[in-house]
């Protein structure tokens, strides 16, 4: 497909997702390794993520990146700069690049994601790659996205204590310690490999990147490989997917069930929920569109 | 929820992104999704990012007197590909002359030194509104 | 400077003017609530000795010429020599640039400014397909070494002092200028000049570099390097606010972040085993002069001191010649307007009038048309003339450092040095210039800055005359905007294809070489590209062997 249709019919699964259904159906199902990438602003992820597409696609693969950011809380409008750091796919089209806000959504990213992440994988793309900041509590939605979550880190951020409170070094599979040549990195890549250590997890899961020069690029993809490899080898997948599929389920209900809950008068909460439950299933019983 | 998305670029080798930064601002604190292409983008780079994106408008910031020749680059790029109905708008350094030539190649609207930032959200909501009751969606 | 008793005296009378203030403000409150710098601080209705009481004249100003040069960098100042008179100047070929030097050479300006185009600024040449409609329009479009040559035709290289605003490429033109200069007849050691270089700002403010921070770092400390050996009467940096400030800085912002970068240069230069006592003397700076008229002179006085404290006492040096602070100054750009035009005429002048009070040694006016175009030959006679009349008719160049001891001037010179202070302790926090920059912090800054400027003119807090307020309903047209010939492009092209079929191919095939071998191992690569040079390799040649050797940058977003 080319992209001009990709692009309109993500813009269709996000403006309109009662017809995500519809389209998603309409096309074969397919699956692709979906890897996440994470970690604080500045860190380097979209300059890594360009690295890793390089590579990517000197072994001949095809790439889609949806990159999200988050939604001003006060105009719902937002600031989508990560493209810009990898300009130099965007004349490849076997690069796809995609960038959306957050819009409000409770995970940090956008609600649509699982679709849209499914219809790149329908459409034939190699590789899925989501790029999303990952800062607090909240921001651990990758994990049910993505196959693969890489952590990036970078010294001299001084939140890796933060992050280990806030569960994000738990979800990553892979972490990555860019700008491995900066002062600090060698203290950073102890301080997590004792983690790790303490944990009971594997301390090869660390990749030392300097994605200025494309250090441990390589390394890293290969190590991103095998980990999807193995997750299939093993049916680990097959239960990663239905993680997935029931995460979306569990928010298709959630913002289901919103959209009767605002039309309710909510004095006591537990009321709220009840009406909101009779109201909806009036509806179906009406024949009122299931679903959404 | 329907959520304009507007492209800001910097097409040619420009470096001032003063103005393009300071709309962009204005327009996410009117509620719009700027996607954002930084410096030196040819007007093939730019076409691609408005289809990838699937962009409602185009904003070019062009300060280097190449206004001209860029516009009708992007312009005339954006028909062959097919999108040749999104509106475009250009800012910067304009000379007065030369507004009815971007007019001709097809540019919507064009803002000149000092245009109010105000003006240009305003601009940006009524040409997105008239096409969307054009197109009656 | 008053002793114990009379401050006391001063504070009483202070109190109880306060006192009646408070009656009068009842009656006639002032025009506003408060009356903000640029950088946000408030200025106070009137300043007294009390302001400035724990001032030590000797320590804080000393005499002018004296450290730490808050009076001056000379003792004479302008009644020596005047500051130089230097348009930058720059357009289409290089032949018709050449005719404007002369014009402006012939019409008194005192040195000389080469503004370069776009593509030669990011070692583009003007065939290469990113120069398509950008050859020759915001300055003189050059390929090679003969495009120097014709630049200079006919001025006399070692009667001249050239300033070059040229950063990236700046390696290869400082090599065309002096191969060029060497043909005249003259010896390295005699040209004065100047060269940008300042690649750190590019990457805050203006956008045209090419490679990364280290490399491009490695470069200007080569040039240092070259320039303390075989051209010391050469200035080899500007390092500049002057484009930070343009960007939406503001006063404090500007010295803050112009020093951060200056600091990350001397430190560059020491680790590459240079003496700061010796290149040190051949820093210099570019600041913009803005609008408001007091600010900016403090603005100057406190850069001084400023710098003259991080030398001696950051980087210890003990030659006077490195402490000292000389700079350029250009009237600030995006101040004027395309509305009433004429009224820049006026602006240029205030701006230029607080530069020559602030004590700059070079000074570019802007024309009335630069809203619009570049400056036609009339718009820069004017721009000049402003100069020559604050030179020869305001008397303000016949006293050094009138406004010293003005209780507002030395208190505000104070309030922006306290506050620069502390916007380099944030940078040292973050690791240093170059990891703030990387961070974009600076940017973020600027852009903050920037962003709230223009609010406070849409909300009519800050007034721009023809624009918010005193509009006209209908703007008088100017009649004559510079145009640049759109048939340059091609007729540069044309000549560039000459140029590779009448030179020695093999010459410059090795001469390239040898570069790219002197990159890679990390050595000094000004001789090689002065090689290179000589052979008539064009500057997007020599451009691309570097990108080959140190890649290129990428920038950071952020708003």
């Amino acid at each position: 497909m080319d992209h001009k249709n990709i692009a309109r019919l993500i813009t269709l699964l996000e403006n309109t997702p009662e017809k995500a259904k519809e389209i998603l159906t309409s096309l074969p199902r397919r699956t692709a390794p979906v890897i996440g990438f994470t970690g604080s602003p500045g860190v380097g992820k979209s300059t890594l993520i360009d690295q890793v597409i390089a590579k990517l696609r000197s072994s001949g693969k095809t790439v889609a990146v949806v990159a999200v950011d988050p939604s001003s809380p006060f105009s719902q409008g937002a600031f989508l700069g990560d493209r810009v750091r990898m300009k130099k796919h965007f004349l490849d089209d076997g690069v796809f690049i995609r960038s959306m806000a957050s819009r409000g959504a409770l995970g940090g990213l956008n609600e649509s994601i699982y679709d849209v992440v499914e219809l790149l994988e329908s459409v034939g793309f190699d590789y899925v790659l989501v790029e999303t900041v990952g800062v607090g509590q909240a921001e651990v939605e990758v994990r049910y996205v993505a196959d693969v979550v890489v952590l990036v880190l970078s010294p001299g951020f001084g939140d890796e204590m933060q992050l280990l409170k806030a569960g994000i070094m738990e979800i990553a599979d892979i972490y990555v310690v860019n700008k491995a040549d900066l002062v600090g990195s060698d203290s950073l890549y102890d301080q997590l490999v004792s983690f790790l250590t303490f944990a009971g997890r594997d301390v090869s899961s660390v990749v030392k990147t300097s994605a200025l020069n494309a250090h441990g690029i390589e390394e890293l993809v290969n190590k991103i490989t095998a980990l999807w490899e193995k997750l299939v080898e093993t049916g680990k997948l097959r239960e990663l997917r239905r993680q997935r599929m029931k995460h979306h389920a569990e928010n298709l209900a959630r913002r289901t069930l919103q959209k009767y809950l605002s039309l309710a008068d909510l004095e006591d909460p537990y009321e709220g929920v009840e009406a909101a439950l009779r109201s909806m299933c009036e509806r179906l019983k009406d024949g009122q569109g299931g679903g959404t | 929820m329907k959520k304009y998305r507007i492209l800001i670029a910097k097409p040619g080798l420009d470096g001032h992104d003063r103005g393009a930064k300071v709309v962009a601002h204005a327009l996410r604190d009117a509620g719009f999704e700027v996607i954002y292409t930084g410096l030196r983008q040819t007007p093939e780079q730019i076409v691609k990012t408005a289809i990838q994106e699937d962009v409602d408008l185009i904003g070019l910031s062009i300060l280097s007197g190449a206004h001209l020749q860029l516009s009708k680059k992007v312009i005339d790029l954006m028909k062959k590909e097919g999108i040749g109905h999104v509106p475009v708008f250009v800012g910067g350094i304009i000379p007065p002359d030369d507004v009815p030539k971007l007019l001709e190649i097809g540019v919507c609207r064009v803002f000149g030194p000092g245009t109010p930032l105000s003006k240009i959200v305003q601009e940006v909501k009524e040409v997105l509104e008239g096409v969307t009751s054009a197109n009656g969606s | 400077m008053y002793d114990k008793e009379q401050l006391k005296r001063i504070e009483e009378a202070f109190q109880q003017w306060q006192a009646q203030l408070e009656n009068d403000l009842k009656k006639f409150p002032e025009r506003k609530e408060k009356f903000l710098s640029s950088s946000g601080y408030e200025f106070k209705r009137c300043y007294t000795p009390l302001d400035v009481a724990e001032m030590d004249y000797l320590r804080d100003l000393n005499m002018p010429g004296e450290y730490p040069y808050t009076r001056g960098v000379q003792r004479t100042m302008y009644r020596g020599r005047l500051w130089t008179m230097r348009q930058y100047a720059g357009f289409g070929t290089a032949e018709e640039t050449n005719r404007r030097f002369k014009y402006l050479l012939q019409q008194g300006q005192t040195g000389l400014s080469v503004a370069f185009d776009l593509p030669t600024q990011i070692g583009y040449d003007s065939d290469h397909p990113l120069a398509e409609g950008e050859v020759g329009r915001v300055g003189v479009a050059v390929d090679s070494l003969r495009d120097i040559e014709i630049l200079f035709d006919g001025i006399p290289l070692k009667d001249v002092s050239t300033s070059m605003t040229i950063n990236s490429t700046a390696v290869i033109l400082l090599s065309m200028y002096a191969v060029t200069a060497q043909k005249q007849g003259a010896k390295l050691e005699e040209l004065r000049g100047t060269i940008q270089n300042d690649i750190l700002k590019e990457y805050i403010a203006r956008g045209t570099y090419i490679f990364p921070p280290e490399p491009s770092m490695k470069i200007v400390t080569d040039i240092f390097e070259f320039c303390a050996k075989h051209m010391p009467k050469w200035n080899t940096i500007s390092i500049s606010g002057y484009h930070i400030r343009e960007a939406g800085a503001n006063a404090v912002q500007e010295l803050a972040f112009t020093f951060g970068d200056a600091i990350a240069y001397v430190e560059a230069a020491i680790k590459a085993g240079l003496d700061p006592n010796v290149f040190g003397r051949q820093l210099s700076f570019f600041f913009a002069a803005h609008n408001n008229f007091l600010e900016e002179i403090a603005k100057f006085r406190a850069a001084r001191r400023i710098w003259a404290k991080i030398m001696k006492e950051r980087f210890n040096v003990s030659n006077p010649e490195a402490l000292r602070l000389r700079f350029h100054t250009q009237t600030a750009g995006s101040t004027l307007t395309a509305q009433q035009p004429l009224n820049n005429i006026v602006r240029v002048a205030i701006q230029a009038l607080a530069a020559v009070l602030g004590g700059t040694q070079s000074l570019h006016t802007n024309s009335y048309d630069e809203a619009l175009g570049l400056p036609t030959e009339q718009s820069v006679q004017v721009a000049l003339r402003t100069q020559q009349i604050i030179a020869y008719e305001s008397g303000v160049a016949d006293i050094v450092d009138p406004l010293a001891g003005s209780f507002a001037i030395e208190a505000l010179t104070n309030q922006i040095e306290e506050k620069v202070w502390e916007y380099l302790e944030k940078i040292d926090s973050l690791g240093g210039m170059v990891r703030a920059i990387e961070l974009g912090y600076v940017q973020k800054e600027i852009h903050k800055s920037a962003y709230e400027q223009q609010l406070a003119i849409e909300k009519g807090e800050q007034i721009v005359v023809g624009v918010n307020a005193f509009q006209v309903s209908e703007e008088k047209p100017i009649e004559n905007i510079l145009k640049v010939d759109p048939t340059l492009e091609e007729k540069q092209k044309e000549a560039l294809r000459r140029l590779k079929r009448e030179r020695d191919n093999k010459a410059v095939a090795n001469a390239l070489k040898e570069l790219k071998q002197a990159a890679q191992e990390g050595r000094n690569i000004v001789p090689y590209v002065f090689e290179a040079v000589k052979c008539y390799a064009t500057l997007g040649e020599i451009s691309d062997v570097l990108r080959e050797v140190y890649g290129e940058y990428t920038e950071s977003t952020a708003i």
